[in-house]
């Protein structure tokens, strides 16, 4: 069956908050924050928003219900999209086609989390139940040990080095150079990620992210709104989602958009040599490896050639993880799973300021989340493109 | 290959003695499945009656057909390495204190793929032999161990830490006049604990057995009636620092049933079966969690030898049956005690032992002190927390298991 087009519905007002290492402000804070930006933009008061869809690991013992009595909002549409990496683009879909019907006029997207001193570890030991009962009782390695043993997993199938791994690490770092929000400010050569001192191996210091806190959010409204607002837009082409895809894979080596990519490139209408910029979920550079297999940009074991041949940074052949993404930028809860789409919506409406891809029309976002045991259970993926 | 453990020099008493810290005790209610295979020594996982389909992680429905009946059964142990990795930063105070650690990804040979910890003598590609162990906190846990291991194997640090090995370890036997305790002198010396005290209560009264003892290296008879609770605490006082693992052979048996019976015979089991045990716990235990995190000789285990009939009765021996009974519950108890420190609970059930007098009319089989011994020392290296010795033993625990309540009506002459 033919996918319906998002036609008449469209993405506004990206935000992302500065992030901060640790703080003692809470979730509510920083959601907020962001959801404060956004209606500035699109010049709303709070209580006239009608449409609401939170993310956010941290915000206990609230829920979003209780979070709008707490910002004070009366939406007649709430969402709340649980799926961590993968929140921002399973956000989007389902406020898009809920404006699209009519059921709302407009939609703030916004993920947001706190960190605290010690709030990760607490945050990692109540995370999941099979994480509880079967990952970590051996060793407490979080999530770099399940990335590590995916990481030696895939080495040792296709052949992948470390310095494989470290050409993605690099490049983002050297976009996150130009952008002043980023927390990792110091560039960052092969020699020295190669040098990084061991965390869980084959996973060194320079292939995890920084934990903190922060917030993103965006805007989905109908067309003729954002035209009247005079506001940038972006239009959604095509998006996938799956959950807790391959469970027959002994060891996660693709992705569960691996499932879906054949329906992304033909709601799209296109295909990836059409695709402008490229923001992949980032947790660990061996995911975004795999996600350039999994989207169709090389076939699958090609990962590790492709970063070889192509230049990643913003001025490069391959421009990807244009805001240095979370290897550079932080991982901000699920906010984590904002970062991508929200910088992909600068970027195609020709407003990523220092971080703009020259002439980018086309971004493929792609999200990953919720290791739930011994693997990633969530995808999903969007092509957006600017409307200019 | 494992690098052998050397025997530790004296501790010195300067020195903070580490506060024990568990690994993570949380569970879901199916995941305490894995630790009551573990306690046993088995490796089983839940098994879907509906479908077959082996399930891991512990759940609530098959993952196959969404039945809700998933019963817990001993399965193939053998796996392929398919990842691994050294973990060396990690946010839990435990493994903090044990940097770096190893885990893995195997995939077993009936179907799942686990997370695991990984033997020192085993790496990605190989072939293993997964066994569930109770970790520090109590837990059942995964570990992938050599098909065939090295002489040293038991040595292998992380290995160790789910095991009660008596290797360098310091033994107390509550009682030498136990029919078992020359035999298990003698096995815990093979496995090379470092000495082996004996209790020995009313030293006046001569004993001939006594002389097997006299002229072994490290061992040493003391002073000690469970019965006397000043005599208890004297020798907790005198060696109380220095014993890693207790084993309680303390008994008094007298035939009898209920109605009949002199309530004298039925006091002296209490004291010695069961208030006893309470009176090693309170003088012993302390101490023995306090230094369940020392190193190489740290506190491990405290060991209860306990006839089956603590399970289900043998009318024939009312009064008996009931102090095992109830030392059956304190030993549940202590356990539960134990729990926050990481010192291990370990019953033992025998059945009626050859060449114990009080046994003397009842018809074979009976369990050799042999027998005892062998089983206990190797339901201490492998950690277990219930252990069975004989066949009466074996077959009335499975049974007490199985049903309860057919079992005390099998026990009363029906079913042939």
């Amino acid at each position: 069956m033919n996918r319906l087009p998002y036609d008449g519905v469209v993405l506004v007002a990206p935000v992302s908050v500065p992030y901060v290492r640790y703080t003692n402000e809470t979730a509510h804070w920083w959601i907020a924050r962001a959801l404060r930006e956004v209606l500035k933009i699109i010049e709303m008061a709070p209580q006239d928003l009608d449409g609401l869809s939170v993310s956010s690991f941290t915000l206990a013992p609230d829920t979003p219900v209780g979070l709008t009595q707490h910002l004070g909002i009366s939406p007649r549409w709430l969402d709340t999209v649980p799926m961590g990496g993968a929140s921002g683009v399973a956000a989007m879909r389902r406020a898009a086609r809920a404006v699209q019907c009519g059921d709302v006029d407009v939609v703030a997207c916004v993920a947001g989390d706190t960190n605290r001193i010690d709030s990760f570890r607490n945050l990692l030991s109540a995370f999941s139940r099979f994480s509880m009962d079967a990952t970590f009782p051996y060793g407490f390695g979080g999530p770099n040990a399940s990335f590590a043993l995916l990481q030696d997993a895939y080495t040792h199938k296709y052949g992948a080095t470390r310095e494989d791994f470290g050409r993605i690490a690099v490049s983002q770092r050297a976009n996150a150079l130009m952008n002043p929000q980023a927390i990792m400010k110091k560039p960052l050569s092969l020699e020295q990620y190669m040098e990084g001192r061991m965390i869980s191996d084959p996973i060194s210091l320079f292939d995890c992210v920084m934990p903190c806190a922060g917030s993103e959010a965006f805007v989905l409204m109908h067309e003729d709104m954002a035209v009247a607002k005079g506001l940038p837009f972006a239009r959604i082409s095509a998006t996938i989602e799956r959950t807790n895809a391959f469970p027959d894979d002994p060891m996660q080596l693709r992705g569960g958009w691996a499932v879906d990519i054949d329906e992304l490139w033909n709601m799209a209408g296109h295909g990836p040599s059409d695709i402008d910029v490229l923001q992949t979920y980032d947790d660990y550079p061996v995911i975004c490896m795999m996600q350039f297999e999994d989207l169709g940009f090389c076939a699958k074991g090609e990962g590790p050639e492709f970063v070889r041949r192509h230049d990643l940074t913003i001025g490069g052949d391959f421009p990807h993880n244009t805001s240095g993404g979370q290897l550079s930028v932080g991982q901000a809860g699920a906010a984590g799973g904002y970062l991508g789409l929200v910088e992909a919506i600068r970027q195609v409406t020709q407003t990523a300021g220092p971080t703009q891809v020259e002439g980018a029309k086309r971004a493929v976002v792609s999200g990953f989340g919720v290791i739930n045991y011994d693997r990633g259970l969530c995808s999903g993926a969007a092509i957006i493109e600017g409307a200019g | 290959m494992t690098t052998p453990l050397t025997r530790p020099s004296k501790k010195d008493p300067q020195k903070r003695t580490l506060v024990p810290v568990l690994p993570p005790v949380a569970r879901s209610r199916a995941a305490l499945g894995l630790g009551v295979m573990a306690a046993q020594g088995r490796f089983g996982l839940q098994v879907c009656k509906d479908c077959q389909a082996i399930q891991y992680p512990p759940r609530d429905a098959c993952l196959k057909c969404l039945s809700a009946d998933l019963v817990w059964q001993d399965v193939a142990s053998e796996g392929t390495i398919m990842a691994e990795t050294t973990i060396r930063v990690s946010p839990e105070p435990y493994f903090r204190e044990r940097m770096p650690w190893r885990m893995g990804a195997v995939q077993l040979a009936a179907g799942p793929t686990v997370n695991c910890h990984l033997h020192g003598e085993v790496g990605r590609g190989d072939t293993v032999r997964m066994a569930l162990k109770l970790d520090k906190a109590g837990q059942g846990v995964l570990i992938a161990l050599p098909l065939k291991g090295s002489d040293l194997m038991q040595d292998d640090l992380v290995l160790r830490a789910m095991s009660s090995d008596p290797k360098h370890r310091r033994v107390l036997i509550s009682d030498a006049r136990s029919p078992v305790a020359l035999a298990l002198t003698q096995a815990l010396l093979k496995a090379g604990a470092a000495h082996v005290f004996l209790g020995e209560p009313e030293a006046w009264l001569a004993w001939p057995e006594r002389a097997a003892f006299e002229g072994l290296v490290n061992v040493s008879i003391l002073p000690l009636d469970v019965t006397d609770a000043s005599s208890v605490t004297k020798l907790a006082a005198e060696i109380g620092g220095k014993v890693d693992i207790l084993i309680n052979t303390a008994s008094y048996v007298r035939p009898g049933g209920i109605m009949g019976n002199d309530t004298n015979f039925a006091t002296k089991s209490f004291e010695v079966n069961t208030i006893g045990l309470m009176r090693l716990a309170q003088g012993f235990a302390p101490g023995m969690t306090g230094r369940a995190q020392d190193d190489t000789n740290s506190a491990v285990a405290f060991v209860n030898i306990l006839s089956v009939r603590a399970l289900s009765p043998d009318a024939n021996y009312g009064a008996f049956g009931a102090s095992q009974a109830a030392a059956h519950s304190i030993s549940q108890s202590l356990r539960a005690e134990f729990r926050t420190s990481g010192l291990r609970m370990m019953n033992v059930y025998i059945g009626p032992i050859e060449g114990d007098a009080w046994f003397q009319p009842l018809p074979p089989p009976k369990v050799t002190p042999n027998a005892i011994a062998r089983t206990l020392v190797s339901a201490l290296v492998d950690g277990l927390e219930e252990a069975t010795c004989g066949d009466i033993a074996r077959d009335v625990y499975a049974r007490w298991r199985a049903d309860a309540l057919l079992l005390e009506r099998e026990m009363t002459g029906g079913g042939s």
